[in-house]
């Protein structure tokens, strides 16, 4: 970790800024499993369970190559092109 | 020196608090110094006899002496961890063995430095009620100690930027471990185009050292945010330029001087003409921070010249807030908008160098702020042999500014170098004469001025339409007045190449160049 010390007037917040919550999901939701062995089952068990809440939504199956290191780009791109909204599940 | 409240930690991890209930002797140390190593025996003998009537504290610097000291001493006491630093930095000490005796609130009563034996003695023997097993005779008669490791110069800045009085008062932004600093900073928008060095606090506080302004001293109310140029966000930004710490009055002062309503920094950043301050700087400051004034005085290459240029566009972006494309409205841009700044070579004119001609004293130090918006563009002339003949060059090639219908439109900055001010000296030539000159070679009938078939630039075939014969011969030369020739020293001894820089529209409307003494000096 590095600190450094803002070199602006300070007027605007630095920090990343999160994507609007919209209060309600509709659309897809991508169920991405980071290849952690059981996170599948993790993610079963949310599918099974949010597809009884929510069934006008449809879920989608994604998984990382290796939990190792970071989802490839295609992989993000298409996990952004295809969903409104993403659950990643790390089981251990 | 006053001991301050703390609570550190003993190697069993209990938290230990001061001050207790009791008057107190607390006891600074680390294990690599000698002298530190003479007084163990000294203060596990304190304990033992102090039976209860007092608290001993022993504070160490590092984790791994701490426990090399139980381990070779077997002290009766527990040696504190300080290896933080904190504890050491806010008590202010410089030295260990450092011994204070505080009352039971906590307040500092003596301190002893080092170690003189009949000064311990005398404290030891008052304060401890039993009698201390102790053979003094065995003991040396004084011993000066050693550096807190709190005062080591490459600790020191972090932990005055830990402190709870520190200077800073800038956000602190937290750049997370798998981040990038360097692409950080681009992302957030803090780049003029190029990497920046991280200001981290401690930078920041070495950079401060070059000042003796507060860190909170308002220089500027900068556009166009009007935002607070205060001298710690100078510091930040001159770290992010890659300036040293001594840059800082020059840079202090330039901010000031492109604030003033005169240079209007506001209208020389949102022009779609392109324009920026060209930054010279006189007096003795130039040799005391390195600035060049000779071979490639107005290029790359010289650390003074790049950075201290680089820290004011730096603040014009990030305190001002103007950037390309919000506010900086520049149509093509210009290089000129990442650093310019460079010395006069006062010292190889005849003439009387800018500042002293602008009313300040040959011995101050000031800047001059000018805006260019074009340029240096080259005088070439290695034919002319008369003084004359080569000012007529210098007055043509200046008639170009803008564009060379455009008189009485801006104003000039001309950079002469050695070889022409040689030529123009063996006629005697002074910068008046000079000046005289460039307006008398660059006069022209009004007529020729106007608009027409070849250039549509220049005055408006409407007006002139409506002037008289005698108007339309009367001669008009570049320069509204001969002061808009700004006349400068500067570059190698070799070659008959002077540089001119075209500046923006001046007077009320536009900018006025400023120049301000450096008066932190």
């Amino acid at each position: 970790m590095t600190t450094i010390l803002d070199p602006t007037d300070e007027r605007v917040p630095v920090e990343r800024q999160i994507s609007p919550r919209p209060g309600v999901i509709s659309g897809a939701v991508a169920l991405l499993d980071i290849s952690k062995p059981r996170g599948n089952v993790l993610i079963d068990r949310l599918e099974e369970l949010l597809s009884e809440r929510l069934p006008e939504v449809t879920f989608n199956r994604y998984a990382k190559p290796t939990f190792t290191k970071p989802a490839p780009e295609p992989l993000r791109r298409q996990i952004q092109n295809e969903n409104n909204f993403v659950i990643e599940a790390l089981a251990d | 020196m006053q001991m301050v409240p703390f609570s550190l930690q003993n190697s069993r991890g209990e938290d230990i608090a001061f001050p207790g209930r009791r008057p107190s002797l607390v006891c600074f140390v680390k294990e690599d110094c000698p002298t530190c190593r003479e007084v163990m025996p000294v203060l596990a003998a304190a304990y033992t006899a102090s039976a209860e009537a007092l608290d001993l504290y022993v504070v160490g610097q590092t984790q791994a002496g701490n426990r090399i000291l139980e381990e070779e001493f077997q002290p009766p006491f527990d040696i504190l961890d300080d290896s933080t630093l904190k504890v050491s930095f806010a008590t202010d000490i410089d030295t260990v063995p450092t011994l204070f005796l505080t009352d039971a609130q906590g307040e500092t009563r003596q301190n002893l430095v080092g170690f003189v034996k009949e000064e311990w003695r005398t404290l030891l023997d008052e304060q401890v009620p039993n009698t201390l097993d102790i053979d003094w005779e065995q003991l040396p008669d004084w011993r000066p100690g050693c550096g807190s490791l709190s005062v080591d110069p490459t600790l020191a800045a972090r932990l005055q930027a830990e402190a709870e009085n520190s200077p800073l008062r800038a956000r602190r932004i937290e750049i997370g471990s798998a981040d990038d600093e360097v692409e950080f900073m681009f992302d957030q928008g803090f780049s003029d185009g190029l990497p920046l060095v991280p200001p981290t606090p401690e930078r920041v506080l070495r950079m401060l050292g070059g000042t003796q302004r507060d860190p909170q001293e308002v220089l500027a109310v900068m556009p166009p945010n009007m935002g607070e140029v205060t001298v710690e966000k100078v510091a930040i930004n001159a770290v992010m330029a890659g300036c040293k710490p001594e840059y800082m009055p020059v840079i202090n002062t330039v901010v000031q001087a492109i604030c003033t309503n005169e240079y209007n920094v506001h209208g020389v950043m949102a022009t779609t003409m392109g324009a920026s301050p060209v930054i010279v700087v006189n007096g003795p400051i130039r040799e005391q921070i390195g600035l060049n004034m000779k071979l490639g005085a107005l290029g790359q290459g010289n650390r003074a010249n790049a950075t201290i240029g680089r820290a004011v566009r730096l603040l014009i972006r990030n305190i001002g807030g103007a950037r390309p494309g919000g506010t900086e409205r520049s149509t093509l841009g210009n290089p000129m908008k990442f650093t310019m700044c460079f010395a006069e070579w006062e010292e190889r004119s005849p003439w009387p160098p800018l500042h002293v001609e602008r009313g300040f004293a040959k011995e101050d130090s000031v800047v001059t702020v000018f805006t260019m918006t074009g340029g240096p563009s080259l005088i070439v002339d290695q034919e002319s042999r008369t003084a004359a003949q080569l000012a007529g060059t210098m007055g043509l090639c200046l008639e170009s500014a803008f564009n060379p219908k455009a008189h009485f439109s801006t104003d000039c900055l001309l950079v002469v170098v050695p070889e022409h001010v040689d030529t123009l000296v063996s006629d005697g030539y002074t910068k008046a004469d000079l000046r005289r000159r460039i307006q008398e070679v660059t006069a022209r009938p009004v007529k020729d001025l106007v608009g027409n078939e070849i250039s549509g630039a220049g005055l408006s075939p409407r007006l002139a339409a409506k002037m008289s014969a005698e108007e339309l011969e009367k001669p008009l030369p570049k320069f509204k007045r001969e002061d808009d020739i700004h006349i400068v020293v500067a570059g190698a001894e070799a070659g008959k190449f002077s540089g001119a820089f075209h500046g923006w529209a001046t007077g009320e409307i536009g900018s006025i160049s400023v120049s301000r003494k450096i008066d932190e000096l």
